[in-house]
């Protein structure tokens, strides 16, 4: 019994950011932490962990530079078991195609994994696209907006779950191996306890190249990418705030405002 | 001969969803610049009618596949026969709109052709010939631009509501093409054994109008006025994160970073104070009013419209006015 739950380094999502000409982003004296959607998959694996009686290993993997280690130590501290970060120089300015090609030979490497989690999306580029195309590329069974494991049996190798979509919930069954995109509400993530804050500091993070996992350097990196980022920007401000609607009573003031509504088309 | 773009028509229960339809629209802008035609592709079980609809929205030509393999929507299906068509047919861009379904179907296609697939695009341009996609990061915090430069199709996913949906025109000639599924139902793993519809209302991401509540609100009765409110608004109840962490309505519901991303033409935000992460959720609404207690509230620096006061007064009041005005 194995799972893997990928995860990211961003910005701390109360971050005030800002961006240069050449388009560099900086978040001034904001921390670097764990994408916050990945809490909520890094919790659903721990607490499957604790439903089997601990058999499970959980393993944490992030392709990134030295920051990557953030989250990795976020996940060590709230329960995971172990830590792998996966980078090369060769890596840069993937696209999700090329991460999700990264991602996917690293856990070919692992060989045995039943299960892998991830967050929604990362909170910085926020493409949402990479634990679909990792499941296309492995062939694991393709498991997102998950809300709910309503059933696991490792043994019979299925899993059942409901997924959030506009217009409900739908249950889903389908065998093992699975990807699983978790989605705020289907837990309440840990806070990483004293003991696991001390197990993430004294752990060690093996770091796997692209040799390690047997990847083609020309499906990582820009050179596998499909996507290029050309610019980025701040966007447009308004100035000035909201004009104060004023008036005797609610109703005036009801009445001020239903009339501007109405002036701008919009009811 | 010019090149062809290809747009997925996502249906649910055999109807078809809005931001589908501003994927033909947008398309038929693009094909202004790239001379070929737009083929809808429609897949469903008894969904025929569709295929009249996405040429009255501006289809040229429908891929039709009609097989109780793809009633409901399942990537795997979808994906393999939305890829196959591509290879067959060799569009240049292939767009998909950025709901649930669609955020699936598109990164699926584009591990299969092994090409780029630009996420939850608000704008698509030809600049210098070069196809560029904006699109929000950071919550909406800041903008990008992205290109796919050289493998085709270049597949996008356009956000719903951020880009017009046109009014169909059921005179509209287009040509109808039956398609065969690529899967049998024993080749694919994913089987759906229950849905259960959200009770009520309307969707957030399809919304025109959001009504929203936030720790003003002060518990889940609270959002009694907020719902009435949106009913005689036709609108679809959004939270801020306060009142879902604090149990008062379900996570669906929640709007913000960590929530839902919406754009209606009108947001409307009752005892919410505007948290830099509750604002990446609802920036792009066309115009915003805020009834808040606290006039130094964020939110009324981001909001078009304000009105400082109890949200308990103020949005009966609104409704009362609301009913009469809309006839009600």
């Amino acid at each position: 019994m194995h799972i893997v739950v990928c995860t990211k380094q961003t910005p701390d999502s109360a971050a005030k950011l800002t961006v240069d000409e050449a388009g560099n982003v900086s978040w001034g004296d904001s921390p670097i932490i764990i994408n916050p959607w990945d809490e909520y998959a890094v919790e659903e694996a721990i607490l499957i962990k604790e439903r089997f009686n601990g058999e499970p290993k959980v393993t944490v993997l992030s392709m990134g530079p030295e920051e990557a280690l953030e989250a990795l130590k976020h996940a060590i501290a709230m329960g995971c078991d172990e830590g792998i970060r996966v980078w090369d120089e060769a890596f840069e300015n993937s696209d999700t195609l090329a991460t999700s090609y990264v991602l996917a030979k690293a856990i070919e490497k692992m060989g045995d994994v039943d299960l892998i989690l991830f967050g929604k999306s990362a909170i910085d580029s926020q493409t949402g696209q990479v634990p679909m195309e990792v499941a296309r590329r492995l062939g694991f069974s393709p498991l997102t907006y998950v809300i709910k494991i309503v059933e696991l049996d490792f043994e019979g190798r299925t899993i059942t779950v409901e997924r959030l979509l506009e217009q409900g919930r739908q249950v889903v069954k389908a065998p093992l191996p699975a990807v699983i995109g978790t989605v705020k509400g289907i837990n309440e993530p840990r806070y990483p306890s004293f003991m696991g804050i001390r197990k993430a500091t004294r752990a060690q993070y093996p770091v796997w190249t692209g040799a390690d996992i047997g990847a083609e350097p020309e499906k990582a990196g820009a050179a596998g990418s499909g996507v290029r980022w050309e610019r980025i920007f701040p966007p447009p401000v308004r100035e000035g705030g909201a004009e104060i609607i004023e008036a005797e009573t609610p109703e005036e003031a009801a009445r001020i405002l239903v009339d501007k509504l109405m002036a701008e088309k919009v009811i | 001969m010019g090149k062809d773009i290809f747009v997925w028509v996502e249906q649910f229960h055999g109807q078809a969803a809005i931001p589908s339809w501003e994927a033909i629209g947008a398309a038929r802008q693009l094909s202004e610049t790239l001379g070929g035609q737009v083929c809808a592709c429609v897949f469903g079980e008894g969904v025929e009618g569709l295929a009249k609809e996405a040429i009255a929205y501006g289809a040229d030509k429908v891929f039709l596949a009609d097989d109780p393999t793809l009633a409901d929507f399942r990537v795997e299906p979808y994906a393999a026969l939305l890829a196959h068509l591509a290879k067959e047919h060799q569009p240049e861009v292939i767009l998909i709109g950025a709901t649930s379904r669609g955020r699936d179907l598109g990164p699926a296609v584009a591990v299969d052709l092994e090409t780029g697939c630009v996420a939850d695009c608000t704008a698509l341009e030809f600049e210098d010939g070069k196809l560029v996609a904006t699109r929000p990061i950071y919550a909406g915090k800041l903008l990008s631009t992205c290109t796919i430069p050289e493998r085709r199709p270049a597949i996008f996913t356009i956000r719903p509501r951020a880009f017009a949906k046109p009014d169909p025109d059921e005179g509209r000639q287009g040509e109808v093409i039956s398609v065969e599924p690529v899967l049998k139902e024993e080749e694919i793993t994913c089987k759906v054994t229950g849905f259960e519809e959200t009770e009520g209302g309307v969707s957030l991401t399809d919304a025109a109008i959001i009504v929203s509540g936030g720790r003003g609100v002060g518990g889940p009765e609270g959002f009694e006025p907020i719902r009435e409110l949106a009913e005689v608004l036709g609108a679809a109840v959004g939270a801020s994160r306060a009142a879902v962490d604090a149990g008062w309505i379900p996570y669906e519901h929640q709007v913000g970073q960590t929530g839902k991303t919406v754009s209606p033409d009108l947001y409307i935000a009752c005892g919410i104070s505007g948290a830099i992460q509750h604002q990446a959720g609802m920036r792009t609404s066309k115009v915003i009013v805020a009834i808040n207690k606290d006039p130094e509230a964020p939110i009324f620096q981001l909001a078009h419209y304000g009105i400082v006061g109890d949200l308990f007064k103020y949005v009966p009041a609104l409704t009362k006015v609301l009913k009469e005005r809309l006839g009600k």
